[in-house]
């Protein structure tokens, strides 16, 4: 026959488009959009940091795999360049490269190349790396360039987070405090002080529809968390609106809406099911309200997400649809 | 979708893959008598056939050569007329050797008592024993592709109550249109067909399941039973597996056959739409299953058609006749492409139960690169008996048969949704279906 | 030091060391009482825990050692006669000596004399291909290459190699365990007696299909001459289905079959081919020898006759 050998294989014949190296082009083109807001923001800082992860990043994964495992690198199916953006958007502008080398050796060595690679991670490597970062040197980690001061020694200014908790720790009124603010739509837009993802909660909107629009995620953990944190922080501001602040300060500020679309939606840390999916952000939202309004931190979204995707198992085992058959038969 | 009329659906999992249904309009053309058939004796669920001739024995169309083993299994007629050659182990589509009788084709002599007029009969003179007895002297079995004795779906196990006859026109598999075009072609037969069953069964309840995709049928359908008391169509969403019968019996009538049952559990028998209009011609023209319609398609056929073909007729006969084996061909399945089976060889003998010859270009036959599961869920979104197939990989890779008990891989339809959707490509049914050998096989000494 | 380091030293400490006597003291207190006897044949055992001698473990086994008290039906076939020994020396009881295994590869369709019809692009594993069909080659009876018996081998005893596209044993580290026999789909691999001086010889193909049939689909199969047979003096090869079969329990190593296979099939271990040689010439000389026999038996035969002839004529 003219054609050669036919290929024989097992059913099925015929797959769907979408495959792991479309999933992972498809969120890093839904990162663009923060990724342009964070350099109009913080200039060549910006550019410097992210360049600099991504690149640890990737260079990590492939030392740990070619020397240390001894197996086949994995390093063009393109999480690696993810890891390393996330990464980069949890840090100020003005991290020194030591520690962005330190965050990346954690959040790929640790985070995901000891657990066995891409998949087998219980916790988001770009957060566990941002916290040990935040723990090992939190002045470093908490103090942001002001934003729009593109030089590279910028002034630095701490977040609208950072002014209110310690603001009302030393007895100001939240009224006053809000009036030092940029006005929501500047917080809307990512004219505000921050790690360099955190600001743009217009950029990462339109890296949210997107990546609906392509299937990538499903609505059920942005909306359930998001909705969780509104309706938390609703209440506690109409019991006191002196000493709490209003939901939608909290939806624009530090790292909520970066977290809602990129680091609770990552597959490898989220439950599988629709209905554990709605859990997981639920818990997440509650978790990032405690810890914003009640405790030492002014910001609780990492924390947040790592403590839930120490629960992704138990929530898989538990809430998991009926399969066919199970109930009694119905007979006519 | 209509809005508003929400079309039944089963109610867990399902995928959409692209249907091509490339050859829904082209009407049903005979294929040329081939120059030698080669039928199998295992082309059925149940013990192989008993062979009755002998090399040289001259035989007619519809004459028996091999007689049922025991309860489950079928009688087999020859297809064609002429004398008997050889018979020993040929390569058939299931991918093994099986016994098969090799007729060489010479005239087109059918038995006498084979009534070949083109009129529909409409009484039905036989009652329900005589009914069953005539099925199962013609060999009738599944033509869906499971290839089921008909006559032992039609004997109820005592103490099963059966109240509704489901007639499944749903073909969802991607390019078939076997099932379309015989309803298109020939639905008052079909309808006698159903009548037929209904009162084999006992039942006076019968709905035609029909997907939207094949909306004339449905329409069709609607039109020429408006005035029949019992027999009903429905039209389902267009979703895979909807063919699948214990889904489409969850859509109908949302009753769920218990893990480990069969329909009649639930009170329903299933019977596809091929099959009906196969026990139509049995009983009402004592014509045996000889022949069966076969789609042949793919992107690149030239002239993919729906042919009406004898039992044992070469593949190649059928490709020639579609236009030839296009340059580009990279895999050959022998039904649909989320269930059927890749074939290397093209003697392989066309059987009861296969419904189309589908030809994939060389850029798609080949799986692409297998990554790490990354528990996106995707596969348990899409698994219609609501399993976790990611964990059934795992199971069965590493032998863990308890385990993969517990876990229900026994209730797998192995529809393929699972493979289908993964985005890391893993080849899941793959070792699912090797879970399940491990299950019902032990493990040697 | 800072008063507070040092009483968090001090403190730990104590911890640590109290946590520790508590441990030793539960630990004797709800100790598994054993036969510790079981305890010193273990410590001999290999301890690979790979259930070639039929028990779940090496602790079962010495479990099962003892409470049988002989060692008729049990056998380490990693450890072997050397540890069986040492067994039934704390045991006290007699040694039970068994003949060393191997396992053997009973197929020789390598790329060269086996080629593919077509393209298997399943999972790799050939358990799933067996199940699937009868295989990328012609021949449905040979190996599948994957390596599923490679994969199971516990003690790295076997490796693919990548120019036949077969397993291949390494003789000094199988230790006849059976997880390869048991993991073949195809039954290719079987476990032979090593042998005495560590010669084995066997048929090297499994494919049953008549003469001409067998070699379209690969050119080394066994067509089923049946040569070997005829030469066989001690009814050690039979046929099945145009194969030849030896039995391990009959052959006597004389390697006198081995060159009247046409594609050489009939494998030998740890044989040098002087000596095959040479044993082929002796059973040419015999064969000479028998046809030269049945000639002079012929001839004295028509001599008698021919004498009988003349002395009715003469009567």
């Amino acid at each position: 026959m003219s054609t050669g050998l036919l290929t024989v294989s097992p059913s099925p014949h015929i797959h769907s488009e979408l495959t792991v190296p479309q999933i992972m082009r498809g969120v890093i083109i839904a990162l663009v959009p923060a990724v342009l807001m964070s350099v109009y923001n913080f200039g060549w800082g910006a550019i410097y940091v992210i360049g600099l992860a991504v690149g640890f990043c990737v260079g990590i994964e492939y030392l740990i795999a070619k020397y240390l495992l001894q197996r086949p690198h994995s390093i063009y199916d393109g999480s690696a360049i993810i890891t390393g953006m996330l990464l980069a958007f949890n840090v100020p502008s003005n991290l020194p490269w030591y520690m962005i080398l330190i965050g990346s050796l954690v959040a790929i060595g640790i985070g995901k190349m000891s657990f066995g690679g891409l998949g087998n991670n219980p916790f988001n490597p770009a957060l566990v790396g941002r916290v040990f970062l935040l723990l090992s040197f939190p002045v470093a980690m908490t103090s942001w360039p002001k934003a729009g001061d593109w030089s590279l020694d910028a002034v630095t200014s701490a977040t609208p987070l950072g002014i209110v908790k310690d603001g009302l720790r030393s007895g100001e009124s939240l009224p006053t405090l809000m009036q030092q603010m940029p006005s929501y739509s500047d917080f809307f837009f990512g004219f505000q002080g921050g790690s360099l993802g955190e600001m743009s909660a217009f950029a990462l909107v339109i890296g949210l529809i997107y990546m609906l629009y392509r299937k990538i995620i499903t609505w059920h953990i942005p909306v359930s968390m998001l909705l969780t944190i509104a309706i938390m922080t609703g209440i506690f501001w109409w019991i006191d609106p002196t000493r709490y602040a209003d939901p939608v300060f909290h939806l624009l500020t530090g790292g909520v809406m970066l977290g809602a679309v990129f680091m609770a939606t990552d597959y490898v840390t989220s439950p599988f099911t629709h209905r554990g999916m709605i859990i997981f952000g639920v818990g997440i939202g509650v978790l990032t309200v405690l810890i914003r309004l009640f405790g030492n931190y002014p910001e609780g979204v990492s924390f947040a997400i790592l403590i839930m995707n120490a629960f992704v198992p138990m929530i898989n085992r538990y809430a998991k649809e009926p399969r066919y058959g199970a109930g009694k038969p119905k007979q006519g | 979708m209509k809005l508003h009329n929400k079309l039944k659906t089963f109610r867990i999992g399902g995928v959409h893959p692209d249907d091509h249904k490339i050859t829904a309009q082209r009407v049903i053309v005979p294929l040329p008598l081939p120059k030698s058939v080669t039928i199998p004796v295992t082309q059925h669920i149940g013990a192989p056939a008993k062979i009755v001739v002998q090399r040289g024995d001259t035989v007619k169309v519809g004459q028996v050569i091999a007689t049922h083993e025991g309860f489950v299994s079928s009688n087999i007629h020859a297809s064609v007329s002429g004398r008997v050659g050889i018979i020993e182990e040929v390569m058939d589509s299931t991918g093994f050797k099986h016994m098969a009788i090799n007729i060489r084709v010479k005239g087109d002599e059918w038995e006498e008592t084979i009534d070949r007029s083109e009129g529909l009969v409409e009484e039905i003179k036989l009652d329900p024993k005589e009914i069953v007895a005539r099925i199962m002297e013609a060999g009738v079995v599944g033509m869906g592709g499971a290839a089921f004795p008909s006559h032992v779906k039609l004997s109820v196990p005592e103490g099963k109550h059966v109240d509704y006859l489901i007639i499944n026109g749903v073909e969802c598999e991607p390019y078939l249109t076997a099932d379309h075009r015989i309803m298109l072609e020939k639905p008052k037969e079909i309808v006698v067909g159903i009548r037929i069953l209904m009162k084999a069964l006992g039942v006076s309840h019968a709905i035609i399941g029909i997907e939207d995709n094949k909306h004339d049928a449905v329409e069709l359908f609607q039109e020429l039973l408006k005035d029949e008391p019992g027999i009903t169509v429905e039209a389902l969403e267009v979703q895979y597996p909807q063919g699948g019968e214990k889904q489409l019996i969850q859509a109908l009538l949302n009753r769920e056959v218990p893990s480990g049952g069969l329909p009649a559990d639930v009170g329903v028998i299933v019977h596809n739409v091929g099959t009906t209009f196969a026990i139509y011609e049995a009983v009402q023209k004592n014509k045996p299953l000889i022949e069966r319609i076969v789609t042949v398609t793919g992107k690149s056929v030239k002239e993919p058609s729906n042919f009406r073909v004898r039992i044992g007729t070469p593949v190649m006969d059928l490709l020639i006749a579609a236009g030839g084996i296009p340059e580009d061909t990279g895999k050959i399945v022998s039904g649909g492409p989320m269930m059927g089976k890749a074939i290397a060889d093209l003697d392989v003998p066309v059987a009861k139960g296969t419904s189309g010859i589908l030809l994939i270009p060389k850029e798609e036959a080949t799986r692409a690169e297998v990554y790490n599961c990354v528990h996106c869920g995707k596969c348990i979104e899409a698994c219609p008996m609501g399993l976790e197939p990611y964990r059934l990989l795992i199971l069965s890779k590493k032998g863990n048969s308890t385990r993969a008990k517990e876990e229900h891989i026994l209730d797998c339809i192995e529809c393929g949704s699972c493979s289908f959707v993964c985005p890391s490509n893993r080849p899941i049914l793959d070792y699912i279906r090797l879970g399940k050998t491990q299950l019902r096989k032990p493990k040697k000494a | 030091m800072n008063p507070v380091v040092l009483y968090t030293i001090l403190t730990l400490t104590a911890i640590g060391i109290l946590a520790a006597v508590v441990i030793y003291f539960v630990s004797k207190k709800f100790e598994v009482k054993e036969d510790d006897r079981i305890g010193k044949v273990e410590q001999v055992l290999p301890n690979t825990n790979c259930g070639g001698c039929g028990q779940p473990g090496c602790h079962a086994f010495a479990k099962a050692v003892v409470e049988a008290g002989d060692l008729a039906a049990l056998h380490c076939p990693v450890g072997g006669n050397t540890v069986m020994k040492q067994v039934a020396e704390i045991l006290g009881i007699k040694a039970v000596e068994r003949d060393p295994y191997i396992a053997v590869v009973r197929c020789s369709g390598s790329f060269e004399y086996r080629k593919k019809t077509n393209i298997y692009d399943g999972a790799g594993s050939c358990k799933i291909a067996a199940a699937l069909y009868s295989g990328d080659t012609g021949c449905a009876y040979g190996c599948l290459g994957m390596g599923d018996c490679v994969e199971v081998c516990d003690f790295e005893a076997m490796y693919m190699d990548e120019k036949t596209g077969l397993p291949v044993v390494i003789e000094d580290k199988c230790t006849a365990c059976n997880a390869c026999v048991k993991e073949c789909p195809k039954d290719i691999l079987e476990l032979w007696p090593k042998g005495k001086k560590n010669q084995r010889v066997y048929v090297a193909c499994l494919n049953e299909e008549k003469g001409s049939t067998a070699r379209k689909e690969c050119a080394v199969a066994c067509s089923g001459c049946s040569k070997c047979f005829e030469a066989c003096r001690y009814d050690a090869i039979t046929m099945h289905n145009s194969l030849a079969v030896i039995d391990p329990e009959k052959c006597k190593l004389c390697m006198e079959c081995v060159d009247t296979c046409d594609v050489h099939n009939i494998v030998t271990a740890n044989v040098t081919p002087e000596k095959i040689q040479a044993a082929n010439e002796q059973r040419l000389k015999r064969e000479e020898r028998a046809r030269k026999k049945k000639e002079e038996e012929k001839l004295a035969a028509e001599a008698a006759k021919q004498a009988g002839n003349e002395t009715a004529q003469q009567a």
